[in-house]
């Protein structure tokens, strides 16, 4: 049940995009179609649980056993990048499909700061294994969910009317302000 | 000379890193509720992106070009981990408000986007010089974003301002609203998008009549 709550928290409440403004820089930029927002979508929540595991092992068992917690952030944006080299390595050997989808994504959730910020908050909030991994994958469900909403409501945006000096970013980032604010009607709910 | 101008131009307004570019957006939105919360990132940040810019203009020779990216990102988490521990030292309340976007700055777009485009081309004075004006542009959006916020959430300008500039600081507190209740949603997430879709707005206004006037002055041979 705890973890349930942890889960919907997550996805919900404390939502990546929209409430802890992490991931900003996919959310706008490859949200204009709904076929590329799903494929960076999936993409990013693979990495997103898989690094976010993994970095809470080094933490547990390199950093703090040699007092090196000063390192965290160039231990975990490697640990990252490795990630997403061998995520690109694997899916590009076995599933050429995959790769056609999700391939040109990969190289650019190094630079996605809500991997390394879901890292950095797990150790800020000395979440264990379980809740880390949990942390990580609502993390990357909310951060999906959010992604397609906004994709779709941007296809529609194209074809409306819109002022000249509000066309593309400032209309977008208004309408992202409007999700944001529906979004907090979930912070009732936990 | 020309050179250096274009360098400045696009750092603070053609290619402004916020507002044209929409590179670093988390950070330019997460602490932009307050103006000296605006100012510390903006600074941490231009600090990093010379530091970074420099010395990734020192060793772009010694680089190959498969292995650039990682080695572009190493660098950058290291300036960013020695800005932070600096922080921890001298600034440390505004470190616990802004403490997890220092360390976030390693993934802002912007850093990594001015050490592949322009520092792994440019020699080492243009580089850091490039940091500092995207730097400087980027702080300037935010101080904007953060006073925009600031007024309209609290109805004050500048609070606190002595977490940055020590105890003597707090006479720069100015309050605009006497007795104003604060309207929370421009502190709470929806302020910080719809702000900055207002910012961007603004500039493209402003851009719009620029080019207006332009041709207007023009003679209407050509068109």
């Amino acid at each position: 049940m705890e973890y349930l709550v942890l889960l919907f928290t997550t996805i919900f409440v404390n939502n990546l995009v929209l409430s802890r403004f992490l991931g900003l820089c996919p959310f706008m930029g490859v949200s204009k179609k709904l076929e590329t927002a799903i494929g960076m979508g999936l993409a990013t929540a693979f990495v997103l649980t898989l690094s976010s595991i993994l970095s809470f092992l080094a933490n547990e068992f390199i950093l703090q056993p040699f007092e090196l917690e000063y390192l965290k952030t160039v231990t975990f944006i490697l640990l990252i990048a490795v990630v997403v080299q061998a995520t690109e390595m694997v899916v590009h050997k076995t599933s050429p499909l995959l790769y056609s989808v999700l391939g040109i994504y990969l190289p650019l959730i190094t630079t996605n700061c809500a991997v390394l910020g879901v890292a950095l908050l797990n150790v800020q909030e000395g979440n264990d294994f379980i809740q880390s991994a949990l942390y990580g994958f609502g993390g990357a469900v909310g951060f999906t969910l959010v992604m397609v909403l906004f994709a779709t409501i941007r296809e529609r945006l194209e074809l409306a009317d819109v002022p000249i000096s509000f066309q593309g970013a400032p209309i977008a980032l208004i309408t992202a302000g409007f999700m944001s604010v529906a979004f907090m009607g979930f912070a009732g709910m936990a | 000379m020309s050179a250096y101008k274009d360098i400045i131009n696009n750092g603070l307004w053609k290619n402004n890193p916020a507002t044209v570019q929409l590179l670093g957006l988390c950070p330019l939105l997460a602490v932009s509720s307050t103006v000296v919360n605006a100012l510390g990132l903006g600074i941490a940040t231009m600090l990093v992106l010379v530091v970074s810019n420099a010395t990734v203009s020192l060793i772009r020779k010694y680089v190959r070009d498969e292995i650039r990216i990682p080695v572009f990102v190493v660098v950058i988490a290291v300036a960013v981990t020695i800005i932070k521990i600096l922080m921890q030292a001298f600034f440390y309340d505004l470190y616990l408000i802004i403490g997890l976007f220092v360390a976030l700055i390693t993934t802002n777009c912007v850093i990594i986007a001015r050490a592949e485009a322009f520092a792994s081309k440019n020699n080492v004075f243009q580089s850091s010089l490039d940091g500092f004006f995207m730097g400087l542009g980027f702080t300037v959006v935010l101080v904007i974003l953060g006073a925009f916020r600031e007024l309209i959430g609290f109805g004050t300008l500048f609070q606190q301002m002595n977490l940055l500039f020590g105890e003597g600081a707090h006479w720069l507190q100015i309050t605009v609203f006497e007795n104003y209740d604060g309207f929370l949603l421009t502190i709470l997430p929806p302020g910080a998008f719809i702000g900055l879709g207002l910012i961007i707005a603004l500039k493209n206004v402003i851009d719009n009549r620029l080019k207006q006037k332009v041709s207007d002055g023009l003679p209407q041979t050509a068109t």
